[in-house]
């Protein structure tokens, strides 16, 4: 095998064979293309949803207290139970297995005013952890509520975006100062925009949050509105909150049996029904690449077999003045391997610029945050190629071997 | 007489009870049902025959094109029916020029590349190789034309492109399977005379052909019939 023999016939032949060669790269890198978007799109979607959904915070469970629904060591059912401020503190200390607990009064239609600017909303007073707990995170520059402000009962806010550029518009905030119910309150913090599909209160976007003790002392409440809590492992919900209504039976008196004493939103068992939905979006979205990519195939196996039914007198003539079997086949397995090399990459290429291009385009708009942003998978593009690539090799491979293993006199009366 | 007879008296071609059977669907049909043939070096030879008389399957087995299915072939004394297929890729390469009736040039690529071929496969250096088809083109008259397509040029330039292909690698033997059969009669004469040229240079030359006045000019006429050697007088 003399590999320059086979490169000058394979660079001389490619030459002479440009219909074909870009047909052949136009149908791999175009059902690159199609398949990488379709599940980048897919991707970009399942991503962004995913974000969304932790939007209200990641792992937590939502705690209401209701009323009895059973007797109860010689008390009556119908009780009312209601969550006071220490109950944070004794679930804290009863369950070391919480990774965090916190809590939150909450207030509707509060009278809101900067400037000239009134607003009627909705203000929570609430722990320093609902930072990471319920994704109340600061913009660059300025700060959620701390334990200091709990402590000194200080007359600052956090504001939701949305509700921060209803009050200041493009003005900055931070430093600010804002009337609630009538009294003066510093702005601390701004929070950074986040998507967030679920809510129990309205969005946080539009709330005015306040430390726990600042919010008894300016309204005066003594129930909270709910507790919230994050286990250290998520992986058995249902045990810890079985325990949790343990802890709260022992205090309150009541049936731990009963659920409907305190009413639980799980947020890790919602999320993993979610989760399959996702799923489900991908497989669908898996099916309709995989009917795109065998399409695809057919598309490039089609043009290689015509080619190289074709080509078979080609062949033949070649063999009349002596190529040899190998070189034959080491020209179109190079052939191949170079249209599947350009054709794959250069798809891939372009879908990148694609997807690039397409998260540059300024859109602020609602689609966008659920669709989010393509995102590519190389791996999946690589395996896209290897698909394709076969398909064409095989497609062309099998005649061509056909036409180089017969005698010359054979290939050259096809016609 | 040529010089080549003089040279060497020994066979070029031996076939002894060469057989060819063809297996069309289930019909088997036998074209060569025992040839036995010499053909000297530098003899220059013309086989006729009525068609289906097997001309055409000898020619291909002569020129390795295709292998007979019982029998022996000696190249230069070489077994023929021993071979490999790089074997015979290689005599076809270099002892064998082989001229088509339907030319068999590549269609996409010009005279000069066509003629490159087979330097190509024999792996002759760029330099040597352009000076070699310049060369040839020049020997068969077509040096204006080495940028020409097939499709741009004529019958009778179509077959002398593919006669300098034949003689790219200097072969021994040239072997022509009507070489004028897609010609008209002018074009015709020229390529004849360009095997006699050939002839003449030493070359063991055997031309397929149905016209007589063709087949008188050369030393030696091989008749074929229902696939055996019926006559095999020298008219010389």
């Amino acid at each position: 095998m003399n590999l320059t023999t086979v490169y000058n016939i394979f660079v001389r032949d490619f030459r002479k064979q440009k219909k074909r060669i870009t047909l052949t790269l136009v149908a791999l890198g175009w059902g690159t293309i199609s398949i990488m978007l379709l599940l980048g799109f897919g991707e970009g979607l399942h991503q962004q949803l995913s974000i969304n959904r932790r939007g209200m915070g990641e792992s937590i469970v939502i705690l209401w207290a209701g009323s009895t629904t059973m007797p109860f060591k010689g008390l009556p059912k119908g009780r009312e139970l209601r969550f006071v401020k220490e109950d944070i503190d004794y679930l804290r200390q009863s369950m070391p297995e919480l990774a965090e607990v916190g809590g939150e009064y909450s207030r509707w239609g509060v009278e809101i005013k900067y400037g000239s600017t009134v607003i009627s909303e909705h203000v929570t007073g609430v722990t320093p952890n609902y930072e990471t707990m319920r994704n109340h995170i600061p913009e660059m520059g300025s700060r959620m509520i701390n334990d200091l402000d709990i402590q000194q009962k200080r007359r600052v806010t956090f504001l939701g975006d949305e509700l921060k550029t209803r009050l200041f518009g493009e003005e900055d905030a931070v430093g600010k100062q804002v009337f609630i119910q009538g009294l003066p309150f510093t702005v601390i913090g701004v929070m950074q925009h986040k998507m967030q599909m679920n809510s129990y209160s309205g969005h946080d976007l539009n709330m005015a949050a306040m430390p726990l003790t600042t919010f008894e002392t300016v309204f005066g409440h003594r129930y909270l509105n709910n507790i919230i809590y994050v286990p250290e492992d998520i992986s058995n919900m249902a045990a810890v909150e079985q325990r949790m209504r343990e802890v709260f039976s022992a205090k309150y008196k009541f049936d731990p049996d009963d659920e409907r004493a305190i009413s639980a939103w799980d947020t890790v068992e919602s999320g993993r029904e979610f989760s399959n939905i996702l799923i489900g979006i991908k497989i669908f979205l898996g099916i309709i690449g995989g009917l795109t990519l065998l399409i695809a195939g057919v598309g490039v196996a089609n043009i290689m077999y015509v080619s190289i039914k074709e080509r078979t007198r080609e062949i033949g003539i070649k063999m009349a003045v002596g190529a040899r079997r190998s070189y034959i086949l080491f020209q179109f397995l190079i052939e191949a391997f170079i249209i599947t090399f350009v054709g794959g990459f250069g798809g891939m290429a372009i879908s990148y610029i694609l997807t690039e291009g397409f998260k540059r385009v300024p859109m602020e708009s609602d689609v966008l945050d659920f669709m989010g942003r393509p995102t590519i998978s190389w791996e999946i593009g690589l395996v896209v190629i290897a698909i394709l690539g076969l398909m064409g090799l095989m497609s062309g491979l099998f005649p061509a071997m056909k036409a180089a293993s017969v005698n010359p006199v054979e290939s050259l009366r096809y016609e | 007489m040529s010089e080549g007879l003089i040279r060497r008296s020994e066979s070029m071609i031996e076939m002894r009870q060469l057989k060819k059977k063809y297996l069309t669907g289930k019909v088997e049909f036998e074209a060569l049902k025992g040839i036995d043939l010499s053909v000297e070096s530098g003899e220059m030879a013309a086989v006729v025959g009525p068609s289906g008389s097997g001309k055409s399957t000898l020619m291909n087995i002569i020129g390795c094109l295709d292998v007979p299915t019982s029998g022996s072939y000696l190249l230069e004394r070489e077994p023929v029916n021993e071979m490999t297929s790089n074997q015979l890729a290689d005599v076809r390469n270099k002892k064998i020029g082989f001229v088509f009736q339907a030319f068999n040039l590549l269609p996409y690529a010009t005279a000069f590349e066509n003629i490159e071929v087979p330097l190509l496969f024999a792996r002759v250096s760029g330099k040597k190789r352009r000076e070699r088809v310049i060369d040839l083109l020049a020997r068969v008259g077509l040096a204006d034309k080495a940028g020409n397509k097939p499709t741009e040029m004529s019958g009778g330039e179509m077959q002398r492109v593919a006669i300098a292909r034949a003689l790219a690698n200097e072969p021994d033997v040239i072997l022509a399977d009507e070489p004028t059969g897609n010609l008209d009669s002018a074009s015709g004469g020229e390529i004849v005379n360009l095997f006699h040229e050939l002839h003449k240079t030493g070359k063991t030359v055997i031309i397929i052909t149905h016209d007589m006045s063709i087949a008188k000019q050369a030393g030696r006429i091989i008749k074929l019939k229902d696939g055996l050697v019926e006559g095999n007088g020298n008219l010389a």
